[in-house]
């Protein structure tokens, strides 16, 4: 049961960067790529009607973080404090931002909602991006759940290339979905960018796979069990095929391969773990795993019984969204000014 | 200040400000609902724009509440991990279903319905808002279940170093969450009415768009008038249930430090906690208190004295914050039953509108100190008689709950101010700004 738990966790935040990553990625591409107001618009226009359903499998991954694993929630909340904090001011930020560009007639005022979606986004993206890595190497916390490191033992060099990796997982995602969603001189310039992206996420991943040999543990599952070379398989599946989908200018395939990418990214790094949610970098007895942090078995069952009718009929919902918003954005007027 | 009362302070700004968006998003929810409803039935023009230009404000007003609202999630964990730890296996839960059952479908159908008014049929685009509404109520129903359990914690036993689960509907079908849904909806309910009816009334005032406002105005009366007697009446049973459940806290909202029968109310007290005893007590009214507590002017109602200090909440703070709270109830009732009389001649009233236009604050004050008697009054436990809110706290540094504070502070100020400002440049702009397609106007995400 714990078990099972612990591969819905992992699921919850694979969706979750899948879906929120592209939204991210589009913020920091905008003021690279979108020179003109109506640019802008079109950015907007292509994540204003997902992005809000999207953050919502956060709070999902957060909130059964909190119900089938609380130690892990408590001792990963409390001792990544402060990037965490970080990160939700920077969701703020952004969602406002994201809320109220459209609701203001004066230029430099939306200036500045602009500028807090961007800077909001590229905080959120990288930070998401450090936490992790610093979570797949363990974090320096006692048996009682003290952290005794700061918010730069967190900045090393291995959970500051992580926070790369995220960026450009997300950037590359972004500009795909940018890719598929717009016309004319934006489409030009995201298919464009997308494609070094690619070139760039590659050597990255290869180095930042190299080094989690040295920094973390990730692999002896996998050597202790190579049937979970699936995972890995998947992730160069998912990488091989952006790049020729990329290449095709098939940007609906190119985007379902990145977030197959990122997707398998995110389970290779938690399956890793396993049997651990949060490694203790100070000695692996005080490790939150999941025999020491899960709920009580009944609490297992009445929750597994709610995600699986719910998680599928909020898939099926959602896609139902996105397919009523298909197709190219206009850097027009939209949204709620779309009129009856 | 040390990190627990930075950590509760953090805690209260926090929510008491994201809980300023979610109340009129519970209410005004079912009223564009309603309204949009009552355009397709009856293809009245005119309930297309009222559905429009309310619907409008609750984008607005809904935006800051989702973005105030991830925050307290995470706080349980960054703020009260020790708390965290030792229920989460009930309260966890109690978030996580929110979540899954809630948060999506508000939040999918509510893109939806700003973005696909051109997109789907009418009636699909009305049950899109009407989903959002049935979302909002289920949402308010997981988070105050999980807010009852820490009033009253049941279904439960002690196991492994922590509470353990053994009840899943014990928990969500005790007393305290109904009652605690019931008070805290119906209260959202009036705040959303009074919103409705003050906007109009400022609209009414000016002589502008006056079929439109009447009918938002007459609306938005019935369902504030209803909540405001159902309220009152629940608040009392409300009443019954603290005192039989908790108290101390029953003691405190009164002020009362003996343990009596036929306990008076005071109309005028001035708690003095140091001396235990009230500086003033001025016109009592016999057994009204014992009445309030127990139904019978002649019941025993304990004493503050005869609770242990350090098990006795913050009294001053919790009285005024109860007073207020009923007395702002029944003027609730005063201003919808006047409103009730002159529904129909409201354009003769011009005292009143402007009465009215003027409430506007009332219910969210209202409301707000109602979380402080709850939350407040049960101090100093986090979970009643369970766990002290002292042993709750993370064991994290002061200078980072210090910063995140500061934070808060600075980030809710500035949103606060520019959402303020939106919603009255919103609302000064009236509908017809809001309604049907005009290249000119400014796109909106």
């Amino acid at each position: 049961m714990e078990t099972v738990w612990f591969i819905i966790w992992g699921f919850l935040w694979g969706v979750y960067f899948l879906l929120d990553g592209f939204d991210f990625g589009a913020g920091i591409l905008m003021p690279f790529i979108a020179r003109e107001e109506t640019d802008r618009r079109k950015i907007f226009n292509s994540i204003g009607p997902f992005w809000d359903g999207n953050e919502v499998w956060l709070i999902t991954a957060g909130g059964v973080t909190f119900a089938a694993f609380p130690g892990a929630y408590a001792t990963m909340f409390s001792t990544l404090y402060s990037p965490l904090m970080l990160i939700l001011f920077a969701l703020i930020i952004r969602g406002a931002g994201l809320a109220m560009r459209g609701e203001t007639e004066n230029p430099s005022v939306r200036r500045w909602w602009d500028r807090s979606f961007v800077i909001g986004s590229f905080v959120a993206a990288l930070l998401f991006g450090v936490a992790f890595a610093n979570i797949f190497s363990g974090i320096l916390f006692d048996g009682d759940g003290v952290f005794h490191g700061s918010l730069l033992t967190l900045l090393n060099p291995y959970g500051l290339l992580g926070g790369l990796l995220f960026l450009i997982f997300f950037l590359m995602h972004g500009a795909i979905w940018l890719a598929f969603k717009t016309e004319n001189q934006l489409h030009d310039r995201a298919s464009l960018l997308s494609g070094w992206f690619w070139v760039i996420l590659t050597a990255l991943s290869v180095i930042f796979l190299i080094l989690t040999v040295f920094a973390t543990d990730l692999y002896a599952n996998y050597l202790n069990n190579p049937l979970l070379f699936a995972i890995p398989a998947l992730m160069v599946t998912g990488l091989v095929f952006s790049g020729i989908f990329i290449r095709q200018k098939a940007w609906k395939k190119a985007w379902f391969a990145s977030s197959l990418y990122i997707f398998s990214s995110t389970l290779f790094g938690v399956i890793g773990m396993y049997p651990s949610l949060l490694p203790s970098s100070i000695d692996p007895a005080f490790s939150r795993t999941i025999h020491n942090s899960a709920s009580s078995p009944l609490t297992l069952k009445i929750m597994l019984v709610v995600v699986l009718i719910f998680i599928p009929l909020v898939i099926v919902y959602q896609a139902w969204a996105y397919r009523i918003f298909r197709g190219k954005v206009s850097g027009d007027i939209s949204g709620y000014h779309e009129g009856v | 200040m040390d990190v627990l009362i930075l950590s509760r302070l953090q805690f209260a700004v926090s929510t008491f400000f994201h809980f300023l968006f979610v109340p009129l998003t519970l209410g005004l929810s079912i009223l564009v609902a309603y309204m949009e409803w009552k355009y397709v039935k009856t293809g009245d023009e005119l309930y297309l724009r009222m559905t429009r230009f309310w619907g409008r404000l609750f984008v607005v007003n809904f935006a800051i509440g989702v973005v105030t609202g991830i925050t307290l999630e995470f706080q349980f964990g960054t703020n009260w991990s020790r708390y965290s730890e030792y229920v989460g296996d009930i309260f966890g839960s109690l978030l996580a279903i929110e979540a899954t059952v809630a948060f999506f479908l508000e939040s999918t159908f509510l893109a939806i319905w700003i973005f696909g008014w051109k997109r789907i049929s009418k009636k699909l685009h009305a049950w899109c808002i009407t989903l959002v509404a049935i979302a909002s109520t289920m949402s308010a129903f997981w988070i105050l279940a999980a807010n009852a359990w820490m009033q009253h914690p049941v279904g439960y036993v002690i196991r492994n170093g922590r509470a353990e689960l053994t009840d899943f509907l014990a928990v969500i079908t005790q007393k305290n969450a109904i009652m605690a849904f019931l008070h805290t909806v119906s209260a959202s309910y009036i705040l959303a009415g009074f919103f409705v009816m003050g906007v109009s009334a400022y609209h009414l005032l000016r002589k502008q768009n006056e079929p439109l406002f009447t009918r938002s105005f007459r609306i938005a009366l019935v369902f504030a008038l209803a909540f405001s007697f159902f309220e009152v009446a629940q608040g009392h049973l409300n009443g019954n249930m603290i005192a039989e459940r908790q108290p101390a806290k029953m003691a405190a909202c009164d002020a009362h430090w003996e343990t009596m029968s036929n306990a008076p109310l005071y109309l005028f007290a001035i708690p003095d906690e140091k001396n235990e005893r009230n500086s003033v007590e001025l016109l009592p009214i016999p057994g009204l208190f014992s009445f309030l507590a127990f139904n019978s002017t002649s019941a025993v109602v304990k004493g503050l004295k005869d609770f242990p200090r350090d098990e006795r909440p913050p009294v001053l703070l919790t009285f005024i914050s109860f007073r207020s709270m009923v007395g702002l109830g029944f003027l609730f009732i005063l201003l919808t039953a006047t409103g009730w009389l002159l529904r129909k001649k409201l354009m003769q009233y011009p005292l009143y509108l402007k009465i009215m236009l003027f409430a506007i604050p009332l219910p969210y004050i209202a409301i707000e100190l109602g979380w402080m008697v709850a939350e407040v009054g049960r101090q100093p436990w986090i979970v009643y008689g369970l766990m002290k809110t002292s042993d709750a706290v993370s064991p994290i540094a002061k200078s980072q709950v210090l910063t995140s504070f500061i934070g808060f502070l600075v980030l809710y100020s500035i949103l606060g101010i520019t959402n303020l400002f939106l919603l009255i440049k919103l609302i000064r702009r009236g509908p017809e700004a809001t309604q049907l397609s005009d290249q000119t106007e400014e796109a909106a995400v």
